[in-house]
């Protein structure tokens, strides 16, 4: 009994038995390395893809990739610029915020500040179906029922206006579209809990002073949340940037320096599909240029996402 | 000095500009119960394309039959085979990793810069396209990451696994791990803390009140997040596509080191065809992927709804 008082434990779940004791010990450690397994993950997106660039870069430039609007890598003379690439994911991105971007924060505000809890608890179901539904079912729905009625849409406003806008059979609209509605359950679910979470007080004190509904939402609380707000729509576009099957397919396979909706471009990440998905030979240049590409996007998008999570944390703070 | 009747009659008559930004404010209602409106409406006539699109190329044969050459004989049945292969190999690696280290970042870790950093890593994890774990996949498992040089003797890090079914689970694994280790994190936080309190004042050790007390209270909440990661497991397509999973494939998948293709990718490759029949069996493709989504879906809600209801504290 005396010896057992002598051993008190401290801490809870440390035990005096040493072989127990050393289980336990085996158990925390195999936990730290569960846990390691993510950091590890990181470490070798990083390591892999800047070992393969990095021996790209031996044979092209960086000022060449950085600058050049050229991106032919398998026609001769190959041109490395990644900018027709840029534009393209950039067109397909700014397309799908300007479709997303007020339906989903128009959604979030009724949700947030006019629905009444039953038509919030039945909307916020239906927005997570659209947010589980895979990309690529987004893809066959470009291809076959918004690009054509994006076609035929323009075909009436030629033969009512006279004019002769072409739209081809892959297009950046059409992806942006469906893109677009990929990213809404996003800003929609996230720009309504920042909404939520902007203090009653603040919305009373608007009403006394004789504020309507409009001026409320408007000039008090989307202010207020803001911050928050931002983050969403950060967040969305990186994930917009970082979608590839629905771009592969409606958006085409054509890297081009254009502003027009339009026409075919190519994304990063179509490109990086478009390659892998034929057979390719390891240490090629051809295969080095997909890991140059997936750097680009890693490290667009990992700026994207590390700035959403600041903005996140900072309007945490505020309010707690 | 007007008479009270006055004064009463003008404080109840709203004047023009007050009227106006009454105006203004129900318009701004409108336009946003507009866009939640657009927003369901789109959902449905999502589903409804879809449906449109796929019910006539919708046929018993489509589980049953090889993909083929003819639109009228095409089968998912080696993709289907593919998918469950994936998933089930994903879930095997995904949750004892992912739940595994939940339990380290909740129970164990002290708040020490270790542990912020592997927060702020998931965290971050979370939001890398899935195609650059393609990109990971297919350097770190397909073909060999690295040859160091050391002295004369070839270090080789990596699996050479050249496009099987477990490089592809492997890769998904990846994808799937931080939304495994959110959600369990999620769960455990939700186990109040006299469980664990009450579990030590009895003498148990940490791993004993982990595995006794605590898990088993956060399995519901374990469960749906695992079941909502295998789905999106098993609607992933570029990171496959990377790992170099091949679209048209002539035999099912027997084994975690055969060739594969998986559903999503089985409808990538029809709708990517430029023949209109084509689109109709992806279409009827998608029926069946959506439909075993919105299955999982419901297993999740049912498991947080039947388990959820016995735990009371």
């Amino acid at each position: 009994m005396s010896s057992q008082a002598a051993t008190v434990n401290r801490d809870p779940g440390s035990i005096a038995n040493p072989s127990g004791r050393r289980l336990e010990s085996l158990i925390s450690f195999a936990l730290w390395g569960c846990a390691a397994v993510s950091v590890f993950t990181t470490i070798g997106i990083v390591v892999v893809l800047l070992t393969e660039s990095l021996q790209f870069f031996r044979e092209v430039s960086l000022i060449e990739f950085l600058t050049g609007t050229k991106w032919t890598p398998l026609f001769k003379p190959a041109h490395f610029g990644i900018l027709p690439l840029l534009c393209g994911t950039m067109l397909v991105t700014v397309g799908a915020v300007l479709v997303a971007g007020p339906i989903g924060l128009g959604t979030a505000i009724y949700l947030s500040e006019y629905a009444s809890p039953g038509v919030r608890n039945s909307i916020k179901p239906v927005l997570e179906v659209l947010a589980g539904i895979p990309s690529v079912v987004y893809g066959v729905v470009a291809v076959t029922t918004v690009t054509p009625a994006l076609r035929s849409g323009v075909q009436a406003i030629n033969a009512a206006f006279g004019t002769e806008v072409k739209v081809d059979v892959f297009n950046a609209a059409s992806a942006s579209i469906v893109v677009g509605f990929m990213i809404l359950p996003l800003i929609v679910s996230l720009s309504e809990d920042v909404l939520r979470s902007v203090p009653r007080a603040l919305r009373e004190a608007a009403y006394a002073l004789g504020a309507t509904k409009f001026d409320v939402t408007a000039r008090v609380v989307t202010p207020a949340a803001l911050s928050g707000i931002v983050a969403a729509f950060l967040l969305a576009i990186s994930r917009a940037i970082g979608e590839t099957m629905a771009v592969t397919l409606a958006a085409g396979a054509s890297p081009t320096l254009t502003l027009n909706p339009l026409v075919s471009v190519q994304t990063m990440t179509a490109y990086i599909v478009n390659i892998t998905s034929g057979d390719t030979p390891t240490g090629t240049l051809e295969y080095r240029t997909v890991f140059a590409v997936g750097l680009t996007l890693f490290l667009i998008t990992m700026l994207i996402n590390v700035a959403a999570q600041g903005v996140l944390s900072r309007m945490r703070e505020k309010y707690d | 000095m007007p008479s009270p009747e006055t004064i009463n009659d003008d404080s109840w008559r709203i004047d023009s500009r007050t009227r106006r930004r009454y105006f203004w404010s129900n318009v701004f209602s409108a336009l946003c119960l507009l866009s939640m409106v657009t927003a369901v409406l789109v959902l449905v006539g999502l589903l409804a394309a879809v449906v449109y699109n796929g019910a006539p190329a919708l046929r018993w044969g489509l589980l049953t039959d090889l993909p083929s050459r003819k639109p009228e004989a095409a089968g998912i049945y080696p993709a289907l085979l593919g998918s469950l292969w994936l998933i089930a190999l994903t879930a095997l690696f995904s949750v004892p990793l992912g739940v595994g280290a939940a339990i380290y970042l909740e129970e164990y870790a002290a708040a020490t810069r270790w542990r912020k950093l592997v927060q702020v890593n998931i965290a971050n994890l979370a939001g890398v396209p899935s195609i650059v774990y393609g990109l990971l996949g297919l350097a770190l498992f397909v073909r060999y990451i690295a040859k160091f040089d050391l002295g004369g003797r070839v270090w080789m890090v990596g699996l050479n696994l050249d496009r099987v079914i477990l490089a592809g689970a492997l890769t998904l694994t990846l994808v799937v791990l931080p939304i495994v280790i959110l959600a369990t994190q999620e769960a455990l936080r939700a186990v109040p803390n006299s469980i664990r309190q009450g579990s030590y004042a009895l003498g148990a050790t940490r791993w004993q009140t982990v595995w006794r007390q605590v898990l088993p209270a956060a399995t519901p909440g374990i469960m749906t997040g695992v079941i909502l990661a295998v789905a999106r497991a098993l609607g992933e397509a570029a990171p496959l596509v990377a790992v170099g999973a091949v679209g048209f494939i002539n035999q099912a998948p027997s084994g975690p080191m055969s060739k594969f293709t998986a559903m999503p990718l089985q409808i990538f490759n029809w709708a990517a065809r430029p023949q209109e029949e084509f689109h109709a069996v992806a279409s009827a493709a998608i029926l069946v992927l959506v439909g075993v989504l919105i299955i999982m879906n419901a297993g999740a809600v049912w498991v947080r709804y039947h388990y959820g209801k016995r735990i009371r504290w």
